[in-house]
């Protein structure tokens, strides 16, 4: 009884950012003990094809959207596939091609080192691509969990994780990222640990927020009643209900840390040698501005805005297309 | 109100102790000991433990962060073996020129992105709303160098107007002596800013114009111009206050940038020479700094908020 009751709740429409699963009407379901099965319920009111039909129907028509998820495409088989088809050796340098202008064999000419630049593009964005999803991931993943429970508990515990987020969000990234990698070397791992480390605290911000007005709402009144735990309702019930919000702060999390990692290894503190990296290549390009190597500069500049444009497109119409709000605006 | 005051200053203080904890954390994660890294691998162990022994290094982890807590709140931050001068002095000394770089952009920026955040809200959707939404995109997309860059590449390399590097005096004096030099640094810092803050600003009026006391305003006939200055702008702003405190963070992240891309002699410019010299102490005295700047900030932006909006003193 207890578990249909809390099936039915959990069909209840959603947050305030996610009118999307609104899937079926919650006959019954508030009082947690009504004799209706749920199965007798009035017909869904979803769009024939479901909900994820009807999403990317939504989303397909942001046109801002699609060319941003078009471009995170082509930047991604650019620097993943791309290696496959122009080989290149982006470990030993080249003193007799260095700073060649493009030209027959080498689109975009050669760098310093005599690496081919068109082929560096491509390494260093898989370093950048691979360590922002991953942080991506991590940190909203966490940064949600951290909220929920914070906002779900209230009281001290709240008070005290988010003095947690305030004390961490107090000290700007850019310091202690470049302290961390003044200390340590810069590996991949490490860099994802520590571009986590900092990027949390948004997400949990954001998600502590929702879970405020989320955890007073009836649905969780009825798992309670239906002697649901704790952790069930954070786990099964408000974090789902918070999916929106979520995968739009991930999505800007990407771009996020695709500009801070650029920006770290700029100033000499992403991954050391010979590692390529976009930040990397514009530092190194820096020296040579004054020589009118223009393709030493611009090519990786342009990659890592045009890459990071496409993430906040993308960003943007998923919350569009998730905030109901918005769209009745 | 003055409750209000109080639990909001009481959690300052409390985010201020954790900011020290952080720090004196950051400093215990160097790999050997601050001494080893201090005085080099050649020390001997007698140097060593002479070493920890002066700097109170060899007593208990509480004692010396209640040592450190102290000293930063008697404005020691610590010293630099490197530059042979105390971490405070280094901060005092560079200050002004970062409030030169800074404050201007700041100052800049508000005036060019409250008016622009405004007109893109009445416009909503017009023509000079897309192009200024575009800009603030493409801005705000960019590192904050490579902005820094374009602009050098543009104005400085491809035809001569402004110097490629800011003004390279020590003193605030000799820094504003040089105008020309200052443009591009303080241009960049405004530009990426612009972007930030009239995002924010084009929200809050977006909001801010459908509210019914707006529609009120309209229908007794004030003029147009009076309805945006008097009820829109004003109510608009109050939100953006708060975010623009919260955005210290941000700005100091760029100002960082800015100064090593146009090596401004400024505290991010020095922040990024003891991190390439691994001299830690004036890493760690930095971000002490730092961190204080983004609390008192956001403790700012509050009361200001609390003064402006009574609903916040009284809900």
């Amino acid at each position: 009884m207890a578990e249909r009751a809390e099936e039915a709740a959990r069909h209840v429409p959603i947050s305030p950012a996610g009118g999307i699963r609104v899937l079926r009407p919650a006959s019954g379901a508030l009082n947690g003990v009504s004799e209706q099965p749920a199965l007798a319920s009035p017909p869904e009111v979803t769009p024939p094809g479901g909900v994820g039909q009807s999403f990317l129907a939504a989303f397909a028509e942001n046109r801002l959207g699609v060319a941003g998820v078009l471009v995170v495409a082509a930047v991604s088989a650019f620097c993943f596939l791309g290696p496959l088809v122009y080989h290149t050796d982006q470990v030993h340098a080249n003193i007799l091609l260095t700073n060649q202008p493009p030209g027959p064999g080498r689109p975009l000419g050669t760098d310093a080192n005599g690496f081919d630049i068109l082929g560096r593009l491509m390494v260093g964005g898989q370093s950048a691509l691979e360590i922002s999803f991953a942080v991506a991931i991590v940190a909203t993943s966490f940064g949600a969990l951290w909220g929920a429970v914070s906002g779900f508990a209230g009281g001290v515990l709240d008070a005290v994780m988010m003095r947690v987020v305030d004390i961490a969000i107090a000290v700007p990234a850019i310091f202690v990222l470049i302290y961390l990698a003044s200390v340590f070397r810069p590996t991949v791992p490490l860099l994802i640990v520590v571009l986590s480390l900092l990027a949390w605290l948004g997400p949990a911000r954001l998600i502590r927020g929702e879970t405020l007005s989320l955890r007073t709402r009836e649905f969780v009144d009825a798992v309670r009643v239906a002697g649901g735990r704790n952790s069930r309702i954070i786990g099964r019930h408000i974090i789902p209900n918070t999916i929106g919000t979520i995968s739009v702060n991930a999505t800007f999390q990407v771009a996020d840390a695709i500009i801070l990692l650029a920006t770290l290894s700029f100033l000499g503190f992403g991954l050391p040698p010979p590692a390529a990296s976009w930040g990397g290549m514009l530092s190194q390009g820096t020296t040579y501005l004054l020589d009118g190597y223009w393709w030493e500069v611009y090519p990786a500049g342009l990659i890592v805005m045009v890459t990071v444009v496409a993430f906040n497109f993308v960003g943007d119409a998923l919350r569009d297309t998730l905030d109901a709000r918005l769209r009745v605006r | 109100m003055i409750g209000y005051v109080l639990r909001r200053l009481a959690q300052a203080v409390v985010v201020v102790l954790g900011v020290t904890v952080l720090v004196f954390l950051l400093e215990h994660l160097i790999p050997g000991s601050l001494a080893r890294a201090i005085l080099g691998p050649r020390a001997s162990q007698a140097e060593i433990a002479a070493f920890d022994r002066a700097n109170g290094l060899d007593r208990p982890l509480v004692v010396q962060y209640f040592t450190f807590a102290s000293h930063v709140l008697h404005g020691n931050l610590g010293y630099s073996y490197r530059l042979n001068v105390s971490v405070d002095s280094l901060v005092v000394h560079e200050m002004p020129n970062d409030l030169i770089l800074v404050g201007s952009a700041l100052v800049l920026a508000f005036m060019i992105a409250i008016p622009l955040g405004v007109a893109q809200a009445v416009r909503r959707n017009r023509a000079l709303d897309h192009a200024a939404t575009g800009v603030a995109f493409l801005l705000y997309s960019m590192p904050s160098y490579w902005l820094g860059l374009l602009l050098i590449g543009g104005l400085a390399i491809g035809v001569h107007v402004f110097p490629p590097e800011a003004p390279q005096a020590a003193t605030p004096a000799g820094v504003l002596a040089d105008p020309r030099a200052l443009v591009l640094p303080i241009a960049t810092l405004t530009l990426v800013n612009v972007a930030l803050f009239s995002r924010y600003m084009r929200s809050s009026a977006v909001d801010t114009l459908a509210q019914d006391y707006v529609r009120v305003a309209r229908s007794k006939g004030l003029p147009e111009r009076a309805v945006l200055v008097r009820h829109v702008l004003r109510n608009s702003l109050v939100s953006v206050v708060t975010l623009v405190g919260l955005s210290i963070p941000a700005v100091l992240t760029s100002g960082l940038v800015v100064e090593y891309v146009f090596n401004f002699p400024g505290i991010g410019l020095t922040y990024y020479n003891a991190a390439v010299n691994a001299d830690y102490p004036v890493e760690l005295g930095i971000t002490v700094v730092v961190g204080l700047a983004t609390v008192l900030g956001s403790l700012l932006a509050d009361l200001a908020y609390a003064v402006l909006d009574p609903r916040v003193r009284y809900g």
